[in-house]
């Protein structure tokens, strides 16, 4: 068996958004969607303040709420635990998104692009009609993934079976790999730091895991997006 | 928890709203109706009852249609009943609409009983869609289910009262009984609202959502309940002014459920939000994908 997840190393992270333009240029999404992208989080009073860069996106959980709030089924989970959307089927009610603990899906109902009413060379090619007026999000990269592993390539170690924000990573601070494996780089990874889940009270298993080395402050309201 | 950057969700907005502001308070009608004129030997007006019903579920579900980014699919809305309560729901309804009008036409006591149960699960459906709604914890908290319920018949109950003041049934005596029934759900859902915020308080919600919602309590237990609860107390006490004080109750108990319907959904759903989560060591422990059957056909590479 095969659970591909992501793991993000906030220690490694400078924020420089190089995976949000990635991901964007593998994706072509519209301008305002965001399938990966990195808060600016801050905490403290002067002097003691703290920061840190924080990836986010679909968390591809194990028990998605997505999938089971979904009227279409539109929303599904592949067997390596990629939740997809198949885009013929969803209906566009959102319900999904209110679902979701993670801000991690998006609907645009008319097309859109980086630079006025023309798109761009990369838009043109990866514009897809289908995405638009339904629920879209973080796909792991599953079609390089499928690629990748066509040719034999293993995901998470060659570039070519691999999600762009990986790839694109300057700090190494995303790595991608399976789960399943002891031997993958994200299980030793997680075997040899300290790591948590995001909302992990929730029960949705998610596949994003955080390595980290210190507590978050105890008080709720203290920590903010710089961005917001 | 530390949650932070719980922004307002944009997707469900006043459509989304609507359908929880009319479509609960037409199912609960359709309920309160055949509760009150059991065992159904006279029937029960069609015009001035039951079609009164089915327009609010009807324009409830109308505004949904006109939220959804892609309506000509609407049917595909049918293909999850095994965990969706929005497919739940919109299978009730599809099945609330003949139920009633058949119940209403023919007069037929085994058609209100069924009527009678679709408007009620109708009702709970809804409440169930934002308890099923884990990125709105406004929504998640299990609280909101015997509010939207509860709500739901008191606004039922008084637009019954209201009908039934503008338009006597055969069965006039229906009347004061219907007064103490909206007088009990008034008080219940004043219950199950303060029962709601404390919870609510109790499990962490943003703040920014407590505080909005906190914002009309006020409102909500004065005008929504109190004052329509004395003003039905009044109205069974002093017959001769009865049909008015009910109709002034009436309004403003079904003002009220639908206001605080309309903040909850469009004006206090703020998002979880970000946070960091409790530090782990050692390899996690996996939980395999729940995934579904469909999904196991689909994408099996076996």
């Amino acid at each position: 068996m095969t659970r591909y997840v992501m793991v993000a190393d906030l220690n490694r992270c400078v924020g420089c958004q190089t995976c949000t333009a990635a991901c964007k240029h593998t994706n072509a999404t519209p301008p305002g969607v965001q399938w990966r992208k990195v808060l600016d989080v801050e905490w403290g009073e002067y002097p003691d303040v703290q920061r840190l860069f924080m990836p986010v996106g679909c968390q591809h959980c194990a028990d998605p709420p997505c999938m089971h709030v979904c009227p279409s089924t539109a929303t599904g989970q592949r067997e390596d635990g990629i939740v997809t959307i198949d885009y013929d089927l969803c209906i566009g009610c959102s319900y999904c998104t209110v679902a979701c603990p993670y801000q991690a899906r998006y609907k645009v109902d008319r097309p859109e692009f980086a630079y006025g009413d023309e798109p761009t060379e990369t838009e043109a090619k990866r514009f897809d009609p289908r995405t638009i007026g339904v629920a879209q999000k973080c796909t792991f990269c599953s079609d390089r993934v499928d690629a990748g592993l066509e040719q034999g390539l293993k995901p998470g170690v060659d570039p070519e079976a691999t999600p762009g924000c990986v790839n694109s990573c300057i700090a190494d601070a995303l790595s991608f790999g399976d789960l399943e494996d002891e031997n993958s780089n994200v299980s030793e990874l997680l075997a040899e730091n300290t790591w948590f889940q995001m909302h992990a009270e929730l029960g949705t298993e998610p596949g994003f895991y955080y390595l980290w080395d210190k507590e978050p402050p105890a008080t709720q309201g203290d920590m903010h997006n710089a961005d917001d | 928890m530390n949650a932070f950057g719980n922004l307002l969700q944009t997707q469900w907005d006043w459509r989304a709203a609507g359908n929880f502001m009319f479509g609960g308070c037409g199912g609960a009608l359709v309920f309160m109706a055949a509760l009150m004129f059991f065992p159904w030997q006279d029937g029960i007006p069609l015009l001035t009852i039951g079609l009164p019903a089915l327009a609010l579920v009807g324009m409830g579900l109308l505004l949904v249609w006109l939220e959804i980014g892609r309506p000509w699919r609407f049917l595909h809305v049918f293909l999850h009943p095994q965990t969706s309560w929005m497919t739940r729901e919109a299978s009730v309804a599809v099945l609330l609409f003949p139920a009633t009008l058949a119940a209403f036409v023919l007069e037929a006591p085994a058609l209100f009983a069924a009527a009678a149960l679709l408007g009620l699960v109708f009702l709970y459906c809804q409440g169930r869609i934002l308890r099923a709604s884990k990125g709105i914890p406004a929504w998640r908290e299990p609280a909101v289910v015997p509010l939207i319920v509860v709500t739901g018949l008191a606004e039922g109950a008084a637009l019954l009262l209201v009908l039934l003041i503008f338009w006597p049934a055969s069965l006039s005596w229906t009347l004061t009984p219907l007064l103490s029934i909206v007088a009990v759900l008034l008080a219940l859902r004043l219950i199950a609202w303060r029962h709601y915020l404390r919870q609510l308080a109790a499990n962490n919600a943003p703040p920014a959502a407590l505080k909005i919602l906190q914002g009309i309590d006020a409102v909500q237990v004065v005008l929504g309940n109190a004052l329509p609860l004395l003003l039905l107390v009044t109205a069974l006490a002093v017959p001769a002014l009865r049909d008015p004080l009910a109709l002034l109750a009436a309004v403003l108990a079904m003002a009220a459920g639908w206001a605080l319907k309309f903040v909850l959904i469009a004006r206090a759903a703020k998002v979880q939000g970000y946070a960091l989560g409790e530090l782990q060591r050692g390899r996690p422990t996996i939980k395999p994908p729940v995934r579904r059957e469909k999904d196991r056909f689909v994408f099996s590479r076996d």
